[in-house]
């Protein structure tokens, strides 16, 4: 039962949004709806096809790293596997990721509205966004070969190479638009579209950070489409921004680029501590400890996370003067983030905890990213980082907070909103099953790493000196487990949307407005907009409630004595 | 004399993780304490608690207090390695698609870098083409090879031994293979070999040079991390054979 909130009267049987007959049908019913939950869906769905190929490239990756010398590829091979692996992983998965899936389906119905500000806007930024991916999977089959510059698509490699770059970096810059509106309509749809009683502090704290991550992807993301588009025209018609022959800087290159990606990391973490913000006041049965400085943290980071983005470039010679800045103000927006942790375990104390499916990722998301964020401190610190910037140290650290951070919550997202995405159930000790198997497989492929970056491997290296052998064998073993685990939790779900069993509107004794429709909603998710009276996380009644059931309880048992 | 290098990078590195993996410890043992102690078995009723402004300002001013210190730490090693050393012998470091060109204060070029034992060296490091980053793992440091520019650090020979010189920016195929030996030998030997050496003793075309395998790594020491040369590998590599190697690296 939701709490807080007026009660919504229910219609019967009014059909849910899979149901409800609509001006299409088939297949178009979804490619040109504008229903803010389909569209969510469909995101859903790319993003799966993506993750998994990206995943497949990152295992073929660690397989190639089995043995010194070639196991089953060559270097140029390698080169541009990590390179399309860290397209897919950033670009097509976790900047849009959680945002796109579940700030989709969710956002609106937290706040009491019946979609988007722009539905149509928002189908277009589904479409902008299969373009992008397209284009970036296309560019294995065609002309020179996929690029092989990594990620970073640093200068003056990515102007020189004579692989794809120029279509995976317009990919990227496509997937970039895809990102700003996304972030536009869910900054209108958050200031317009709150229902009744919806005042700025009653937000469930998903919206707080899906609100921070829009202004990040509004503001910053254009940097990044003009730097972009700058390494097109220098290949295409040598115009000397970057490249040093043609009278250009490499190092303009990193500031564009990072001035950008830096806040993008706060574009992939937020939204998942937003998600992890909802999830433990739902199982721990109590409100979130802290939810102003939550809520306003959020922001902060948003803010500050703009002025960090020198630290990674300690290395490449930049001013003396300027890395000792970057270094202390890196270590000051360290802050807010640990301190978000702090305030998660405190919501458990004295709580009555149920580690359900989605509340154990969730668990093991706060060991997992607290290593990935504390390791990032000798990675912000100005001596140790010039041992071990540019190394495994580096991937291990990068895979423990995107991967660990947003990568446990996407998995805990999903397994949280299931019933309400689909008005079923999967079944929950397999859940429980993978999700262990996910953690071990995720220590035994990463930890390994920190080691061979402390040991001075370097990385984006084909080979390696056989010194380092025995934690590239435990690594490529620690794959295979993490991927049998994904194996499972995936079917797991699979089968559970087609045969799971019928759940409730709120199965988990949830609080906030997308528990109190149907699962699945209908169409325009509530007959009455909700009026709402109390913050997001009151659970005053539920509290009466089990105190109730306690003391008819201990009654009874007395009664027997 | 200065502190070592590489020992303030180790002890920075272990006192700030060794922090961190207190405050792991401490996360995850309250974790799995509340999360026994309160499950919904042992805890049926939860309180309602929603804030508590004194342990907030705590756990805001304590680790402002910790990374302030770790900052420091690392503040200081850091302005000993940017401080180099006045009589720091200079040596140029070029990187090009995929090798390494030392050139020595005599003009003379290798491919092999020979240094005397216990001085200090300044790189002054810059690439022929795209970024490449000079990184000698045992010696805790690296700086990019950027293309127009000149970077540097210094460090100080206080081994015998055989290290080996890096690439860890990524700069295409054989980024992998970019490997330079590091013979540190004793003074009198370093000035033979620089007075006898010829000219230039680089392989001329750079992208010929055929990935090295990684077990023979032209003279690079396998067991890395033992940043000080083991006393055996030193008296089973004399300088002479260093001085030979060299020479075969010119056929
Ligand atoms: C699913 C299992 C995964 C495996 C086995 C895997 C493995 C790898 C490997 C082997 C590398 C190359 C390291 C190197 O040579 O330097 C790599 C790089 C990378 N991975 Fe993953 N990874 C996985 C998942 C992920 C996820 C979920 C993300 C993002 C959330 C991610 C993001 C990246 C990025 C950004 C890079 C850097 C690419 C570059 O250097 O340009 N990976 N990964
Ligand atoms: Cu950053
Ligand atoms: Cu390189």
């Amino acid at each position: 039962m939701a709490n807080g909130t007026i009660a919504v009267p229910k219609k019967a049987a009014e059909p849910d949004f899979y149901h409800v007959r609509t001006k299409h049908t088939g297949i178009w019913s979804w490619l040109l709806t504008t229903d803010h939950k389909r569209i969510g869906l469909m995101y859903l769905s790319a993003m799966t096809f993506f993750f998994l190929a990206a995943m497949t490239l990152g295992v073929l990756m660690r397989l190639e790293m089995l043995t010194p010398g070639e196991t089953i590829m060559t270097a140029q091979t390698y080169n541009s596997f990590f390179t399309l692996h860290g397209v897919i992983m950033i670009f097509l998965f976790i900047i849009p990721g959680i945002g796109a899936v579940f700030g989709n389906f969710i956002l609106p119905i937290q706040l009491g509205a019946k979609d988007v500000q722009f539905p149509k806007l928002n189908l277009m930024s589904w479409y902008l966004y299969m373009i992008g991916g397209i284009l970036a999977l296309f560019s294995l089959f065609i002309g020179t070969g996929i690029a092989d510059t990594g990620w970073t698509f640093y200068a003056p490699y990515s102007i020189r190479t004579t692989t794809n770059v120029s279509i995976s970096v317009f990919a990227a810059f496509i997937l970039g638009f895809s990102s700003i509106l996304t972030g536009l309509n869910f900054l209108t749809t958050i200031h317009r579209l709150r229902c009744p009683g919806m005042t700025w502090f009653r937000m469930p704290l998903f919206v707080w950070a899906i609100y921070a991550t829009a202004w990040i992807q509004v503001l910053a993301t254009p940097i990044i489409g003009i730097t972009l588009l700058l390494v097109i025209l220098e290949r295409a018609f040598g115009i000397g921004v970057f490249d040093p022959t043609l009278g250009g800087d490499p190092l303009l290159y990193q500031h564009l680029f990072w001035i950008y990606s830096h806040p993008a990391v706060y574009i992939m973490i937020l939204p998942a501590m937003g998600v992890v913000s909802e999830i433990i006041p739902t199982f721990a049965k109590k409100p979130i400890f802290g939810y102003v400085p939550i809520a306003i943290s959020s922001l902060a980071i948003a803010l500050v996370g703009y002025l960090v983005w020198g630290h990674h470039m300690f290395s490449s010679g930049i001013s003396d003067t300027s890395r000792v800045i970057f270094s202390l103000l890196t270590f000051i927006v360290a802050l807010p983030s640990g301190i978000k942790v702090f305030n998660w375990v405190a919501t458990l104390y004295k709580g009555s905890i149920e580690v359900t499916a989605p509340m154990l990722y969730t668990l093991l998301f706060i060991f997992i990213f607290s290593i990935g964020g504390l390791t990032g401190l000798t990675l912000g610190a100005l001596n140790t980082d010039l041992h071990l910037t540019d190394t495994y140290y580096v991937v291990a650290h990068f895979h423990y907070v995107m991967f660990g951070g947003m990568g446990l919550i996407f998995f805990a997202s999903i397994h949280y909103w299931f019933p309400k995405f689909y008005g079923k159930m999967y079944n929950e000790k397999v859940a429980k099953i993978a999700a262990y198997w996910i953690a071990i497989g995720f220590n035994t492929l990463y930890f390994p790493m920190f080691i061979m970056g402390y040991l001075g491997m370097p990385r984006r290296y084909y080979d390696y000196l056989p010194e380092y052998q025995i934690w590239h064998v435990i690594s490529t073993v620690g794959s295979w487990i993490l991927v049998s685990g994904i194996l499972i939790m995936v079917f797991n779900l699979v089968k559970g949307i087609r045969s799971g069993k019928p759940t409730t509107a709120n199965p988990w004794g949830g609080t906030t407005l997308e528990w109190t429709v149907p699962s699945p909603p209908p169409l325009e998710n509530f007959d009455v907009i909700p009026t709402v009276t109390t913050g997001p996380y009151d659970h005053t009644k539920l509290h009466q409630q089990l105190r109730k059931e306690y003391k008819d309880q201990q009654k009874t048992e007395e009664g027997k004595n | 004399m200065r502190p070592s290098i590489i020992n303030e990078v180790d002890v920075t590195f272990w006192i700030i993780n060794g922090i961190s993996i207190l405050l792991l410890l401490l996360i995850t043992a309250a974790m799995l304490y509340f999360v026994f102690k309160y499950s919904k078995k042992r805890n049926p009723v939860p309180e309602n608690i929603e804030g508590n402004t004194t342990i907030e300002v705590i756990w805001t001013i304590v680790p402002i207090i910790i990374v302030l210190y770790m900052f420091y730490i690392s503040w200081a090693g850091f302005v000993n390695m940017r401080d180099v050393p006045k009589d720091a012998m200079v040596v140029k470091v070029t990187g090009q698609m995929w090798k390494w060109t030392f050139e020595y204060d005599n003009q003379k070029k290798s491919d092999t870098l020979n240094l005397p034992h216990n001085k200090n060296v300044k790189f002054e490091i810059t690439s022929q083409d795209v970024l490449h980053s000079f990184y000698l793992p045992q010696f805790r440091v690296k700086e990019d090879a950027v293309p127009g520019a000149q970077n540097y650090f210094w460090i100080r020979t206080a081994e015998l031994g055989t290290f080996y010189a890096t690439c860890a920016e990524y700069c295409g195929l054989n980024h992998s293979f970019m490997y330079a030996p590091i013979n540190v030998i004793p003074e009198d030997q370093y000035e033979i070999w620089k007075n006898i050496m010829p000219a230039d003793t680089t392989k001329q075309d750079s992208a010929m040079v055929t990935p090295v395998t990684t077990s023979d790594t032209a003279g690079v020491k396998t067991d890395s991390l033992n940043s000080g040369a083991k006393k055996d590998s030193v008296t089973k590599e004399t300088p002479a054979s260093d001085i030979k190697q060299t020479d075969t690296l010119k056929k």
